[in-house]
């Protein structure tokens, strides 16, 4: 059972919870299901009534679908009601290590509906499409040059179908030169997505330790290469927010087992500007363009994860293709003639064109000088959050940190509270809480990314909550952050029953024995 | 820079707490040789004015659906999307939230699933659906690699009208997941017999329906030979408006549902973001891919939402997780709920009615040319045309003429002398009758 788990199996009903007589309060709406608002017949979309019409004999669909009747201004309601019950980057601090959660320019929002760009088809001839190809062309060319790698792919639809693209290339290069080779080494910080792509490649995992400064063991990963590793798979910076600073030697060392260096990007806005992974013998890496690059995470997706990649790989990379000649910009949809090594295809269509409009016009809105800037925010504004809460809470590594800090719960030892509870009473403070319980090689962790988008008076108003809530729980008030949160749209939830018995949908009561 | 909070001096006192001299000295862990000391060789920041400028130069250089009549479909389908849809997507609280590891703050996003989950399963007559994947294509691949756990099998058939962008993309996991594909021959007629081929180290049929070429086929007997042979029936849906008339793959006797929602809620966008669909049988609810939301109740006893069976998922099991997807298509499947549930029962079933009347009008309209033929029997939205010779020339010349007139047979299976003459056709309810006139006598210009 996992620390998660674990701290998740204290759910406590609360008999005593005060109630309203609507189930409203205040500005917080209930509103029930869709489907339990139907009113057969309504519908919230005026369409003309077709002719008749049939070229389907007997294949159409008999009896209702089921699906619920509402009006517009039902629909508009119920969405708005659940929207509040939501919290977001729009709102305030979202500290979520590793996840990058930065503004979301709503200008990329404007101009990613542009009907140039919104009411393209893929298929359509690509002599009416060349703006669009541009566009890639161009936001490829930024990628690369930030990165200082000579080739990408830009079809991965995000971070994990990024990881899979530059792991299949790895293989493909590794076939191509004869080699069997089907172990991958894995820092034991490592985000689950890198295990799980490495498996879905059909390769083996082997966990690499890390030193007790949080960084990959050198020694022990020497140790571990062999003719049979395929790659090794890290994160710079790494899950403990931490740059790995013997990176060079680790990449020489992997190279001169002859296996590749995968390089996890979730991490890149830490170094934007500032160091290129080019220049760190880093083989493929993905970046989220929903990280660093500000598209919108939506609630979890639609994400992009383009891939970049070292000359030594660039044959493998995935269709499409985009080329440019004189007759202007092309796709290349298929292999063409041997030598064709690409991978071949890993999606519909060839990307994810509205998160390339959105990344693009935040990369042109900061530059060279803003996207130095904001890392540099970045780190900054970390270390602030290290140097002002190293005291009180744990801090897993001394500084300076990157674009994350890591603490463990080693301050709430003998409090009774668990990092689940701190981060609780955090949600009833107004703030998202971090990400705990990650990375597993610390105990309880806390990981707090803070961003280049939160101003100085904002970590300072986090600063002091989180220095109060430690004081609350040296105090002995245990029992305050067991019943956290109590504010917040819904009190803890019982996971452990909703995983026991799984209710997945919404089905109709079953009618009342008369 | 209009994003970065942080002045000056606020820069300064915050070094100051850390007791660090520069923001240099907090990068002193990268090695000297590869720490960049000045800006790159790039352009440097924008304000609002020349960005925007900037893009919609690049945007003006296309010809979008909106400004020509377009009947592209083959997978992507240009529905209308009522403007409630994206002024509710676009509420910060929900584009803005992260996947909802906090239940109690992302109670909104957790519904809007729930709700989704629901749909999907009730229009695919499936018992169950996930929250999302990244696209029909992944999500076909997905599905076979879950057929393969359920069975233990690792062989897949693959109907020669499923889009030959879903089979390659299967193809690429195949590879190198160590599984086998076969994969039939384009069959524009929906003539192959792939019960035929089922045996018992099949671990599933992969079919599309409606097919690439339009055609609406009746899958159940193919379903139970399957079961016959201890194989699962993967039915692919790339319109989801169909779902709407069409019998659904739950009715067939699908084992695994796998689909493109793009069609609700959601722009071409040349591509992407869409949305893949999956619905299965809930006795295979443990091999499914991706998140999943349940019900349950908080502490105050009221009904709530929380992410559900996780130990499927790689932040739990790693490498021994059913799939390596995390992030997946949260606000594209929220604009699809939302579509969706403003169409309710009433509209969805009439949307699709539309659907398949207006591409029965064009079908009729473009038979009348000489030369050209409808080859689909039973369609729903979509057809393909035997043009008499070559269909990307003449498509070319069609786009010239500002009509973008369909997909040739040819852009999806080039190479194939006998796909070249084909030409597959969509109209959907935001086709005019005056767009029809301008492709038809386009056609008849351009064919001579």
């Amino acid at each position: 059972m996992s620390e998660w788990s674990k701290a998740l199996s204290g759910f406590a009903p609360d008999a005593a919870a005060e109630q309203t007589l609507s189930g409203n309060y205040g500005l917080q709406l209930e509103d029930p299901l869709l489907f339990e608002q139907d009113a057969p017949g309504r519908t919230g979309v005026d369409l003309p009534e077709p002719a008749a019409a049939d070229r389907l004999g007997a294949l159409r669909r008999e009896g209702a679908i089921g699906l619920p009747g509402l009006s517009e201004p039902q629909v508009v309601r119920h969405f708005m009601r659940a929207s509040q019950k939501n919290y977001g980057i729009d709102m305030g601090l979202y500290p979520l290590g590793s996840c990058t959660m930065k503004h979301n320019p709503r200008l990329n929002e404007k101009l990613a509906r542009l009907p140039g760009f919104a009411d393209i088809h893929p298929l359509q001839p690509q002599s009416t499409v060349q703006g669009a190809l541009e566009l890639i062309d161009v936001l490829a060319g930024w990628l690369k040059a930030l990165t200082g790698m000579p080739a990408i792919a830009m079809s991965p639809a995000a971070g994990a179908h990024g990881e899979l693209c530059g792991m299949m290339c790895i293989a493909a290069a590794l076939e191509a030169r004869g080699e069997q080779r089907r172990r991958v080494l894995v820092p034991e910080s490592a985000h689950g997505t890198n295990p799980a792509t490495a498996a879905t490649c059909g390769l083996g995992v082997d966990a690499i330790p890390a030193n007790e400064r949080g960084r990959i063991d050198l020694a022990a990963l020497k140790a571990k290469l062999g003719p049979d590793v395929a790659a090794i798979m890290l994160t710079n910076p790494n899950t403990c927010g931490l740059f790995e600073d013997e990176i060079l030697a680790i990449a020489e060392a992997v190279h001169a087992a002859g296996a590749y260096v995968y390089c996890d990007g979730a991490n890149f806005n830490a170094l934007i500007g500032r160091v290129r992974p080019g220049d760190l013998g880093i083989d493929a890496m993905h970046l989220n363009l929903h990280k660093t690059f500000s598209t919108p995470h939506g609630g979890g997706g639609p994400g992009s994860g383009p891939v970049v990649l070292a000359a030594s790989l660039a044959g493998f990379a995935p269709l499409p293709w985009l080329v440019h000649d004189q007759s202007g910009f092309r796709l290349i949809e298929q292999a063409e003639g041997p030598p064709a090594q690409t991978i071949g295809r890993l999606k519909g269509n060839h990307g994810q064109m509205g998160m390339f409009v959105r990344a693009l016009a935040y990369i042109m809105s900061h530059g060279a000088d803003g996207l130095r800037q904001l890392s540099g925010d970045a780190v900054l504004n970390a270390n602030y959050l290290l140097a002002r809460l190293g005291d009180a809470l744990t801090a897993s590594y001394p500084g300076p940190c990157m674009h994350e800090v890591l603490f463990d719960d080693r301050f709430l030892r003998d409090t009774g509270v668990t990092t689940l509870d701190f981060a609780k009473a955090l949600t009833d403070e107004g703030f998202h809480p971090m990400t705990m319980y990650f990375p597993l090689v610390v105990h309880g962790a806390l990981l707090m990314e803070p961003t280049e988008s939160e101003s100085r008076a904002s970590l300072d108003r986090f600063i002091e909550v989180v220095l109060g809530l430690v004081a609350r729980a040296k105090t002995g008030d245990g029992a305050a952050f067991h019943a956290a949160p109590r504010f917040t749209p819904r009190r803890r939830l019982d996971e452990t029953a909703a995983a026991r018995k799984p209710v997945l949908r919404w089905r109709k009561a079953p009618a009342a024995a008369v | 820079m209009r994003y970065l909070p942080l002045t000056g001096a606020d820069r300064s006192a915050m070094l100051a707490a850390i007791g660090a001299d520069s923001v240099a000295a907090l990068f002193r862990d990268v090695p000297r040789a590869a720490a960049l000391d000045g800006l790159l060789e790039l352009p440097r920041a924008m304000g609002e004015i020349e960005v925007e400028r900037a893009l919609e130069r690049l945007a003006a250089k296309n010809l979008p659906a909106s400004t020509a009549p377009s009947f592209l479909g083959c997978g992507v389908y240009r529905h209308h999307v009522p403007a409630a849809v994206d002024h509710l997507i676009q509420r910060g609280e929900f584009l803005t939230s992260y996947t909802p590891y906090q239940p109690e703050v992302s109670q909104g996003t957790l519904q809007s699933m729930f709700e989704f989950q629901t749909q999907v399963a009730l229009i695919t007559g499936m018992e169950v659906a996930n929250a999302s994947m990244y696209d029909g294509a992944t999500a076909c691949a997905e599905a076979v690699m879950m057929a393969n756990r359920l069975t233990r099998r690792r062989r897949a058939i693959l109907a020669g009208d499923l889009h030959p962008h879903y089979r390659e993309t299967t193809e690429t996991y195949a590879r190198f997941g160590g599984f086998e594909i076969v994969a039939r021959e384009p069959d524009p007629a929906a003539a192959d017999d792939l019960a035929a081929l089922v045996d018992d180290g099949t671990s599933c049929v992969v079919v599309q329906n409606p097919g690439c070429f339009g055609e609406v086929r009746d899958f159940s007997a193919l379903a139970a030979a399957c079961h016959r042979a201890g194989a699962l029936l993967v039915v692919v849906v790339t319109e989801t408006v169909s779902l709407g008339l069409v019998k659904p793959p739950g009715e067939m006797g699908a084992d695994i549902v796998a689909g493109e929602g793009q069609s609700l809620g959601n722009a071409l966008a040349f591509g992407g973001p869409h949305l893949g669909l999956f619905a299965a049988r809930e006795k295979f609810v443990r091999q499914m891919p991706g998140r999943l939301v349940g019900a349950t109740v908080d502490a105050a006893g009221r009904r709530g939402f929380v992410l559900t069976l996780a130990t499927r998922e790689q932040h739990i099991r790693r490498e021994k997780a059913t799939s390596n997807i995390c992030t997946n298509s949260g606000l594209c499947a929220l604009a699809f709920t939302i579509h969706l549930a403003l169409l309710g029962e009433v509209g969805f079933a009439r949307l699709a009615r539309l659907n398949h009347a207006q591409a029965v009008r064009l079908a009729d309209r473009l038979t009348a040319l000489p030369g050209v033929s409808v080859l689909t029997d039973r369609f729903f939205n979509e057809f393909t045309l035997r043009l008499g010779r070559p269909a990307a020339p003449v498509v070319e010349a069609l786009a010239q003429r500002g009509v973008l007139a369909g997909v040739p047979a040819s852009r999806l299976w080039p190479g194939r002398p006998e796909l070249a003459d084909l030409l597959i056709l969509a109209a959907t309810e935001t086709n005019t009758e005056e767009d029809m006139t301008a492709l038809a006598e386009g056609l008849r210009e351009v064919l001579g």
